[in-house]
């Protein structure tokens, strides 16, 4: 049991269930920012504001919150530790590479893209997340942290939406690669399977990031 | 018959320790018919006539089974050809005039013994970390003793396809024998005569896997399009599997 725990595989298995679990976050946290878009004007700020003191404070939502942060950390370590150690399976390059003739370019920069991803959720949480926790916002009239506001100011910057999207591409790719690597890593993507896991890995990869990317959009537009 | 030139950029290595690179020759007046180890013959033989050292390369049975040619071919393992080995690949594939670069699988477990040669024995210690099969010593058994089903046998049949080349590390990105070990296990674990030690061959192989420093497998699927025997990664999938079966069942 103890060779299984230190075993790459096993490594390579938690980096995937970890990845897997951030997959669903993505699908809860797309539902709770939508209402950003849903509605407009007070409505939205009242729902919106509302929304976050809940998902500040609800006890159910705090051990999902930590689960999501572990899962952000162990999944970043871990295929930290396992980019490096493959890289040292080979010392020397090829003086003539062609992947792009044996496999897709999103599985061969798995790496760089998840670097993209990560760069993203570092800035991400510094705007909102460290702000509704611990950042100087006021109160909306109804007296809850106005977290809709510092949203709403931020996406007026033409930068900052159009730093949201690009990551957002990055994301595609990420999902495009990571969800059908992971369920083969656990080892459950069977022929039978196979078809069904990569339809839900495509569409995944491609709906996800475009709902994710509308939202600032449509904030900027709006803030024309 | 047609005839043609070409180039060649091949890595020429003294030995383990020595730094290595690429040196240029050119060959003349080529048979398209010829096979690409042939074609190396040919440069050796003009090689030996000028007192120079011919280029060492690994071949054995150059029918496409026996797994020793092993060179990356332009980038890639075997050649540009799907499902052939070095030995099976023939000139007509290259234009004449065309410059080939040709270097030896590139991973830390195989280190190059000289030029094009590297030393794949830890592939057989993987082997051998997989133990025995249990048979019952005796008079031979009877052909239909023990009933497999067509699919299972298939499946089986095509695992055991593996020659153990090593085109699988030299097309991965990471050098991972994934491929490799996944086949090898694949091929006892779907078979009745594999089921005794089938948990303690998993977790024996992918131990060694490990020990000798390949790098792990992000399904890419290089080592599939590469592979001059064409094994699915399904049979990674399926050693994945059974690897956690082995240590959750202890």
């Amino acid at each position: 049991m103890n060779s299984y725990l230190t075993s790459t595989l096993f490594r390579k298995t938690l980096a995937a269930l970890s990845g897997l679990f951030l997959v669903i976050f993505l699908f809860g946290h797309l539902a709770g920012n939508l209402q950003l878009i849903m509605l407009s004007g007070d409505a939205a700020q009242k729902q919106f504001n509302e929304y976050a003191l809940f998902m500040t404070t609800n006890p159910a939502v705090k051990i999902l919150s930590l689960l999501t942060y572990t899962s952000i950390i162990l999944h970043t370590l871990l295929t930290l530790f396992l980019a490096f150690q493959s890289k040292s399976a080979r010392p020397i390059n090829y003086a003539v590479s062609s992947g792009s003739e044996n496999s897709r370019w999103a599985s061969r920069n798995m790496p760089l893209l998840g670097t993209i991803v990560l760069v993203f959720i570092v800035i991400h949480m510094k705007s909102f997340w460290y702000e509704m926790h611990w950042g100087d916002i006021g109160n909306d009239l109804w007296g809850n942290r106005d977290i809709y506001t510092v949203t709403i100011v931020a996406f007026r910057e033409l930068w900052y939406t159009a730093f949201y999207v690009l990551s957002m591409v990055g994301l595609g790719f990420h999902l495009c690669h990571g969800i059908s690597s992971a369920f083969q890593t656990i080892g459950i993507k069977t022929k039978k399977y196979l078809g069904p896991i990569e339809k839900f890995a495509t569409m995944v990869s491609i709906i996800v990031p475009i709902a994710f990317a509308s939202i600032p959009i449509i904030l900027y537009l709006r803030s024309l | 018959m047609a005839e043609m030139n070409l180039t060649l950029k091949i890595w020429r290595q003294d030995g383990p320790n020595d730094p290595g690179g690429f040196k240029s020759y050119t060959v003349n007046g080529l048979n398209t018919h010829m096979s690409f180890l042939e074609m190396l013959d040919v440069l050796n033989e003009k090689l030996v006539n000028t007192g120079d050292e011919p280029v060492a390369f690994d071949h054995d049975c150059r029918e496409g089974i026996c797994g020793m040619c092993s060179m990356v071919i332009n980038g890639r393992p075997h050649g540009p050809l799907e499902g052939t080995t070095t030995c099976q690949l023939h000139m007509r594939h290259f234009n004449d005039g065309d410059t080939v670069t040709i270097e030896p699988w590139r991973a830390k477990p195989f280190p190059i013994l000289k030029d094009l040669i590297v030393d794949r024995t830890p592939f057989d210690r993987i082997i051998q970390a997989g133990g025995f099969v249990s048979v019952n010593t005796g008079s031979a058994p009877d052909g239909n003793a023990i009933p497999i089903g067509k699919e299972i046998s298939d499946e089986a049949f095509d695992a055991a396809a593996c020659i153990g080349c090593g085109a699988c590390v030299a097309a991965c990105k990471n050098a991972s024998a994934s491929l490799f070990v996944a086949a090898k296990i694949s091929q006892l674990a779907l078979l009745p005569q594999g089921q005794p030690e089938r948990e303690e061959r998993v977790v024996g192989m992918v131990k060694q896997m490990d020990d000798e420093g390949f790098g792990h497998c992000t399904n890419t699927g290089a080592c599939e399009a590469e592979c001059p025997k064409e094994i699915s990664v399904d049979y990674i999938r399926k050693m994945n599997w059974e690897f956690h079966r082995a240590n959750v069942k202890g």
